[in-house]
């Protein structure tokens, strides 16, 4: 059985480790998807190219079992058949030899559509042109959630205050592109490549082709977050309908510019904010209304949409609130999977607007939003107890000090005119994310399960579907058994995530590899440490089951949304060129609470990478779509993700908090990363301009369009103060861009 | 056409189109594959090699300029103590996530080091700045290339 990682890391850093495009195999054809150049219509004609010998065109006839990728819904055929939906989706896969012929094939199919109007945004999707493109109204995907009375609430309301925020796509960007090989071997369909959960590739591939003699394979993976959780469906599909007929391997390897166009991104949301607040300046009632844009087909947009809407309050105790969330279908590329799954989207949103609300009722941001944090005594936003300690204060004053905050931001704040061409700024943003899948996943997708393998030498092996891709796991899980079983690190290997192999024990996602996966490790080892048999062969198993506290209604969205919780904290602190719009930024600190980390520097560069990834999404992670319905961004030199140079060293900490169902106490923490720099970010830029911003990325062209629209030079107290919400009904949207 | 240049200190020659990038004929050409195309439009970083002793991205250089010219990929430097020194402070400092950036992070920690046996927080990053890590955040790789400083005083 092959191994991963005994030596963490080593092959990848000596060059030796084998990522997909790096693997030789004997008679490899090369595939290149032939993709709709059509947003949405339907296929009129086709005219196929005579092929050379050797060469074949595969498409929706020769899909012998379902011509599905059974993502959640079984709406997004594996090859477009009789309309198509977005520009990039797949119809055809050309196969041969030679990949200069094939793409002379593909210059050679000719498809007629007769085209439909398409939409792109939600607005256009709403309108309705043509008809609808999902079921009668557009709405893939819609829930709404209730606590405490909401018209109860705003009665009590002395101010009420309205805003939109919104965030844009954004890309992932990991520096290996989509790939993947597919071959026959012992009677099987095998698929290799960079993938985050092999398993929803077995099963994608059992789907198409009707029978399970399919086996899925990781390689190394040059990075996921999110974006090979369900795209290397879209791969897999038409490679096991070609190779089960050839008998060939064949190899299918995106090029950056073909990865950004037709890749899965993050969701673009808009959400629209009604807070009413007391006359002691306490919220008393919000009302939640968002809209996401999910791309042609469901992909994962409901779950993200459930995510959202089950913390749409972060970590902040409202009595009563009403979320509303619609997931709307547009002719893009389906929005699916990425670090955070909807968290970033909502916590960008909801720091931003209560910061703005706190500056509209003259009080202070910091000040404002600890009045407000949950409680040991509050309820979550859908109705469970506060699971554990909470740990919000502590780690507020952490990053308050180890930042300096207070001091900064009351200088920044009455900066004066005597520096007019740069001006610093600082800003924080806390945050929350449920760890683990969303509501009852964990019973109805999966029961994920593990297995520990001893042989006779005391080795054990780890068999696990979990995959590391680049988030350090291959080190974590072994440092969880190898510590419960006391034995050194060298004596646990970890199987290559391998369907032929290893157990299900679920998707690489949602921050559940040691919550979840991790902690059924530590029970299994513990079992074996107990039935330890020296010189024996030995094999436990191990099943998840959930913690008797866990309580969830899918119905109703009533009961704990996840597993647990963790939290953080981010400062981060900037100097904006006032004639650029530029903003620089010159400190990070984050402070969290993910229970007790497995390995605190694995841990650090969980943080370190997320933050950074968080500060480009705020600050300069720019996808836009244009007219004909592509990205206007189509390469890393178009979208530019932050160098270096572009970020400081980052200051963090964790507050020991530990969690009884995870193991050796730990909680997820990887997406969490992701959640707070955003809000952050734009903060700071406004702490250092003095003028709201609602929207992200906070690009130096939008903070220029903030200054212009600014009138004149308002006093520092004008900056931090606002204006002062007089009473109900005085709400006009502070931005609506 | 065939092209002669030394490659990790061998002499190769290699019969192709002389347009063809440097990467496409390591990778493709001659199976060597520790060097790894990102973006293939010289925007990453991930294909850094050492040309005539200068980091270049191997992506958008035309094998024909490197006749008679000297290659070093991680494959020549890892046989090294200073490329050894440079991958073992990338390990120590877990500056290593997905590990896909990682070899062009070596050659162009290995380039500032001997070009700065000492180099400053802005220097490293000012150095690293052509190669992108969408995993790391940087900071361990920072970190690595003062641990490679240290630990290998004297080496540089
Ligand atoms: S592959 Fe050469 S710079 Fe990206
Ligand atoms: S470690 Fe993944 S890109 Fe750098």
């Amino acid at each position: 059985m092959d191994t991963v990682n005994t030596h963490f890391k080593w092959e990848e850093a000596t060059g030796a480790a084998k990522y997909i495009a790096d693997r030789h195999y004997e008679g490899l054809l090369e595939g290149r998807f032939y993709r709709s150049s059509c947003p949405r219509g339907r296929i009129k004609s086709v005219t196929l190219p005579t092929l050379p010998d050797g060469y074949h065109i595969f498409g929706a006839d020769d899909v012998p079992g379902q011509n599905v990728l059974p993502i959640v819904e079984i709406d997004w055929p594996a090859f477009a058949d009789q309309e198509v939906r977005f520009v990039g989706q797949v119809i055809y896969l050309v196969v041969g030899p030679d990949p200069d012929v094939v793409d002379e094939l593909l210059n050679e199919i000719d498809v007629e559509y007769a085209p439909l109007e398409p939409a792109y945004t939600i607005e256009q999707s709403k309108a309705l042109k043509d008809g609808a493109i999902h079921a009668d109204d557009n709405v893939l995907d819609t829930h709404m959630l209730h606590k405490g009375d909401i018209e109860a609430g705003f009665a009590q309301a002395a101010t009420i205050i309205e805003e939109t925020c919104s965030t844009g796509y954004q890309e992932h960007i990991y520096l290996e592109t989509q790939g993947a090989v597919c071959y026959p071997q012992d009677g099987k369909v095998v698929l290799e490549g960079s993938m985050q959960c092999p398993w929803y590739v077995h099963h994608t591939m059992a789907v198409v082709l009707g029978h399970d003699n399919v086996r899925a394979i990781q390689c190394p993976t040059g990075g996921g977050f999110g974006g090979k959780e369900d795209f290397p469906d879209v791969l897999a599909a038409p490679l096991a309908v070609a190779v089960e007929k050839l008998q060939q391997p064949i190899r299918l390897i995106f090029e950056r510019g073909e990865d950004i166009a037709t890749t899965s991104k993050r969701h673009p949301v808009t959400f629209h904010y009604k807070t009413g607040v007391d006359a002691d300046g306490k919220i008393v009632a919000m009302d939640i209304k968002f809209d996401v844009n999910a791309g042609a087909y469901l992909s994962l947009s409901g779950i993200v949409l459930q995510r959202s809407i089950t913390t749409a309050t972060n970590v902040y105790d409202i009595p009563n609130v009403r979320v509303e969330g619609h997931a709307w279908a547009t002719n893009t590329v389906p929005t699916g999977a990425f670090r955070g799954f909807g968290s970033p989207q909502n916590c960008f949103c909801m720091e931003t607007h209560i910061h703005h609300v706190a500056k509209q009722l003259g009080a202070d941001p910091v000040a404002f939003k600890q009045r407000h944090f949950l409680t040991a005594e509050s309820h979550s936003l859908t109705g469970a107890e506060i699971f554990g300690d909470l740990v919000l204060d502590e780690m507020l004053h952490k990053v308050l000090d180890m930042s300096d905050y207070h001091r900064k931001f009351n200088e920044y704040t009455r900066q004066d005119g005597s520096q007019p061409e740069r001006r610093k700024g600082i800003g924080l943003a806390i945050f929350q994310h449920g760890c683990g899948f969303a509501g009852d996943l964990e019973d109805t997708l999966v029961r994920a399960k593990v297995k520990l393998l001893k042989g006779s030498d005391g080795n054990v092996q780890i068999l696990a579907s979990n995959t590391d891709i680049g988030q350090g796991l291959s080190l974590t899980f072994r440092k969880i058994v190898a510590d419960t079983l006391d034995k050194p690190l060298e004596e646990i290997q970890l199987a290559v995530p391998d369907t032929g192999i290893v157990p299900d024990s679920g998707p690489t996602v949602a921050s559940r590899s040691i919550l979840i996966v991790g902690y059924i490790l530590e029970k299994a080892a513990k079992k074996l440490k107990k039935s330890w048999v020296e010189g024996e062969d030995q094999e436990i198993t191990e099943v998840y089951c959930k913690p008797d506290y866990h309580q969830w209604d899918q119905n109703t969205y009533q009961g704990n949304a996840y597993q647990a919780t963790s939290y953080g904290a981010n400062v981060v602190e900037v100097e904006v060129d006032m004639a650029t719009g530029e903003a620089d930024i010159t400190g990070a600190w984050a402070v969290y609470d993910i229970g007790r980390a497995i390995d605190s520097t694995i841990f650090r560069g969980q943080i370190e990478g997320g933050l950074v990834q968080a500060l480009g999404y705020g600050s300069c992670e720019k996808l836009e779509i244009t007219q004909d319905g592509v990205f206007a961004q189509r390469s890393m030199a178009d979208y530019v993700i932050p160098t270096a140079l572009d970020v400081p060293a980052i200051g963090s900490d964790l507050v020991d908090n530990p969690y009884p169902y995870g193991p050796n106490g730990a909680k997820g923490g990887g997406e969490l990363t992701h959640n707070g720099g955003a809000a952050a970010f734009v903060a700071a830029v406004e702490n250092a301009i003095g003028v709201p911003l609602s929207s992200i990325p906070a690009t130096p062209e939008k903070v220029c369009e903030a200054l212009a629209r600014r009138s004149d030079e308002p006093s520092a107290q004008q900056r931090e103060g606002q204006v002062k919400g007089s009473g109900p009904g005085n709400g006009a949207p502070i931005d609506e861009d | 056409m065939k092209i002669e240049f030394y490659l990790n200190s061998h002499l190769v020659v290699v019969d192709v189109d002389p347009m063809q990038s440097l990467l496409h004929t390591l990778r493709g050409t001659m199976s060597h594959t520790a060097t790894k195309e990102g973006c293939g439009e010289g925007e990453c970083g991930a294909c850094s090699v050492l040309f005539n002793d200068r980091l270049v991205n191997a992506c958008m250089m035309p094998i024909s300029q490197v006749q008679g010219g000297d290659v070093m990929t991680l494959e020549g430097l890892r046989q090294t103590e200073k490329g050894q020194c440079v991958i073992n402070a990338l390990l120590e400092a877990k500056g290593v996530q997905c590990g896909f950036c990682t070899p062009g992070m070596v050659l162009a920690l290995y380039a500032l080091l001997e070009a700065d046996p000492n180099p400053t927080e802005l220097a490293i990053r000012t150095a690293i700045s052509g190669n992108l890590c969408r995993c790391t955040g940087y900071g361990m790789i920072v970190e690595a290339a003062k641990i490679a400083a240290e630990k290998g005083e004297g080496l540089w």
